[in-house]
């Protein structure tokens, strides 16, 4: 916000009349500040405490007293440690495979005329509209040893023996790919919509063919849609719980799902809340790390670059 | 004017009156489900008929619940339905209340199924079931048979959680069930039974969660043979599915019910523990649902059909074949036992 020096500079300033500008501004500022407060208490009470108290409780051993129990546990026992690899690897695979499948649908849609385009975006939404728990058990009648897949598979002859498509790792970043899709293709449809048509023309007027167009002008300009996009299907991946739990067969662990299997085991939240605490930890670095090397990119904004 | 008044004070009095003069209410706590269908018939609700109580049923997930509202000092539940092990974790902890077995006659219960802090009300069992449609009437029979892949080919479901996975793989390694625990007490031998695991890992398809999950895996025929709660199997078989389990080797555990600590009615939970806890309860609860009970006197009463007393866990020819969970086990090894169970599924 600029301070409104302009009548202040035309006019022979007189010491009083600056006070009372600047104190008709700072009450200006209050009363918007007093607007933006009830969200401010809301994020406070509902984020800010809990994920502090979150942090504390990872302090607190057993028996109740001050100690790294709970982290030490998280070092000496290997499967902490891959549970984390395999939560990032799962995270990883399914954004690569949303970005490789939601890319060419972006661009398809993208493409078509608007009222086309509408229609086939809702097909794109409708999963949204059906419960996450549906759609998983749904995947499970399709993909399991007596469904329907392999059934016809093996009935068409196009293998003989059941194909192991669930209860392991398959199962669940088709499970996780199918739920997170709508979270690339919303921003990068919106990014490329947002694309000039004009440029593209530019482009092969100054001799681009198609291909180098498209790489050279299109891509970069979707870059910023596909960044955010990646990023969301990216962090709400690492707190997945259901689709590991449901379709992964209990040989996928992902970090949720041993969060829920401490609570169990541990008379105290901390060695869950621990988990909870590395997770946060380990995500905001690689968030940084990401806007680092990215640097010029902006992670989180819309199409206009 | 003035008398209609008088007459509405008078009413609203009256109703005061009786509410305060009214039956006092006590809060039970349970699973859910099928289960708790049976319980609220067979058992709360004919014992709040007999004490003249009023009863308000509720459900809950586990004794994490329980931990977080002792914690908080906010806890509006009197008796609380637990699995065994759970209860004896949770009372060693310090969340429920000592029970009083002055009050609770447990004098013709099955041995260990009365805790300090939880008395046993129903009994059911950890079983070995397969697919009748695989390997047809004649399937596995012990544990090493499902260690058996060349004898016994397919798919196997193992539970996820390590409660009563380690006992079957030592019996499958040859020790007698009742060394189990002995070896499993001294060095190495949970290292012992997580090797046994290692080397069928390959053949086990799905690790289970859940009852209900285990269920839904025979009905749909996912896997060959699992580990599971024989209950769950009865009720999927009279659903058509192709499933057939043995109490041979399988591991005898029990359902039981413990009062909260400070729970707000305490001395009304005791006389309604030591109520539910009678045999002609707990032979009516057997009609809903196949869990034996755990008062011998339930089978001599009559009130169990003979046919059908023999298809439950605790009927005396069925107990004699398993093995019952070492609970004090437990206590002392689950969260060592857990951390290196967690990283044979990892590995």
């Amino acid at each position: 916000m600029t301070l409104p020096t302009g009548s202040a500079a035309t006019a022979p300033a007189g010491d009083c009349n600056a006070a009372a500008l600047r104190r008709d501004h700072a009450f200006e500022r209050l009363a918007l500040f007093g607007l933006a407060v009830p969200a401010l208490v809301l994020v406070i009470v509902t984020m800010a405490i809990p994920t502090a108290w979150l942090f504390w409780l990872s302090f607190v051993g057993d028996d109740g007293s001050v100690s790294l129990v709970n982290y030490q546990r998280m070092i000496e026992q290997p499967s902490y440690m891959r549970t984390f690899v395999a939560t990032f690897q799962i995270a990883g695979l399914t954004t690569a495979i949303c970005v490789l499948v939601g890319y060419p649908l972006a661009y398809f849609l993208s493409q078509l005329p608007e009222r086309v385009a509408n229609l086939c975006m809702i097909a794109v939404l409708l999963p949204f509209w059906t419960s996450l728990l549906v759609r998983t058990y749904a995947w499970l009648v399709l993909l399991q040893r007596t469904g329907l897949i392999n059934t016809w598979g093996i009935k068409a002859g196009l293998w003989s023996e059941p194909l192991p498509l669930v209860h392991n790792q398959t199962g669940t970043l088709i499970g996780m790919v199918h739920v997170l899709l709508p979270f690339l293709v919303l921003p990068l449809y919106g990014a490329m919509r947002a694309i000039d048509r004009d440029l593209l023309r530019a482009a092969s007027s100054l001799g681009a063919t198609p291909s180098q167009a498209f790489a050279k002008v299109f891509l970069p300009l979707s870059v910023p849609g596909l960044t955010a996009g990646g990023m969301i299907v990216f962090i709400l991946c690492l707190g997945f719980y259901v689709t590991p739990a449901v379709l992964g067969g209990g040989k996928v662990t992902m970090v949720s799902n041993r969060i829920a299997d401490n609570i169990e085991v541990f008379f105290n939240w901390g060695a869950a809340s621990a988990l909870g605490v590395v997770l946060l930890v380990v995500t905001f670095a690689l968030l940084w790390l990401a806007g680092r090397l990215a640097r010029g990119v902006d992670l989180f904004g819309g199409g206009h670059g | 004017m003035q008398s209609l008044k008088a007459g509405i004070l008078a009413a609203l009095a009256a109703v005061l009156g009786a509410t305060t003069a009214m039956a006092q209410e006590l809060t039970v706590v349970s699973f859910g489900g099928s289960y708790q269908e049976a319980q609220s018939k067979a058992l709360f609700q004919p014992a709040a008929k007999a004490l003249g109580i009023r009863l308000k049923e509720e459900t809950y997930t586990g004794i994490a619940d329980l931990r977080l509202k002792v914690k908080a000092g906010a806890v509006a539940w009197d008796v609380v339905a637990s699995g065994s092990g759970s209860a004896a974790r949770a009372g060693a902890e310090g969340i429920l209340e000592k029970l009083d077995y002055k009050v609770i006659d447990v004098s013709n219960f099955l041995p260990g199924t009365a805790q300090d802090y939880c008395v046993g009300g129903d009994v059911f069992s950890t079983v070995l079931a397969w697919n009748t449609k695989t390997y047809g009437d004649a399937g596995p029979q012990s544990w090493a048979d499902f260690w058996d892949v060349k004898k016994f080919p397919g798919k196997r479901a193992y539970r996820k959680g390590v409660a009563g996975a380690l006992e079957p793989a030592l019996m499958a390694d040859g020790v007698p069930p009742e060394k189990v625990y002995e070896v499993l007490s001294a060095p190495g031998g949970i290292d012992r039974a997580i090797k046994k695991i290692r080397e069928l890992k390959p053949h086990i398809a799905v690790w289970w969660s859940s009852g209900a999950q285990h269920a839904q895996l025979m009905k749909d025929g996912e896997v060959d043979m699992v580990t599971g709660w024989n209950g769950r199997f009865d009720v999927v078989a009279k659903d058509g599915a192709k499933v057939a389990y043995t109490f041979n080797q399988a591991l005898l555990d029990y359902d039981c019910y413990a009062i909260a600590k400070g729970a707000p009615n305490k001395d009304l939970a005791m006389k309604f523990l030591a109520e539910i806890s009678k045999p002609q309860y707990q032979a009516e609860f057997t009609k809903y649902i196949t869990y034996g009970p755990t008062d011998k006197r339930a089978y001599e009463i009559g009130a169990i059909e003979a046919g059908y007393a023999k298809r439950l866990p605790s009927h005396p020819d069925n107990a004699k074949k398993q093995l019952t969970i070492d609970l004090a086990w437990y206590i002392k090894n689950e969260a060592a036992a857990a951390a290196a169970y967690q990283n044979l599924l990892t590995e």
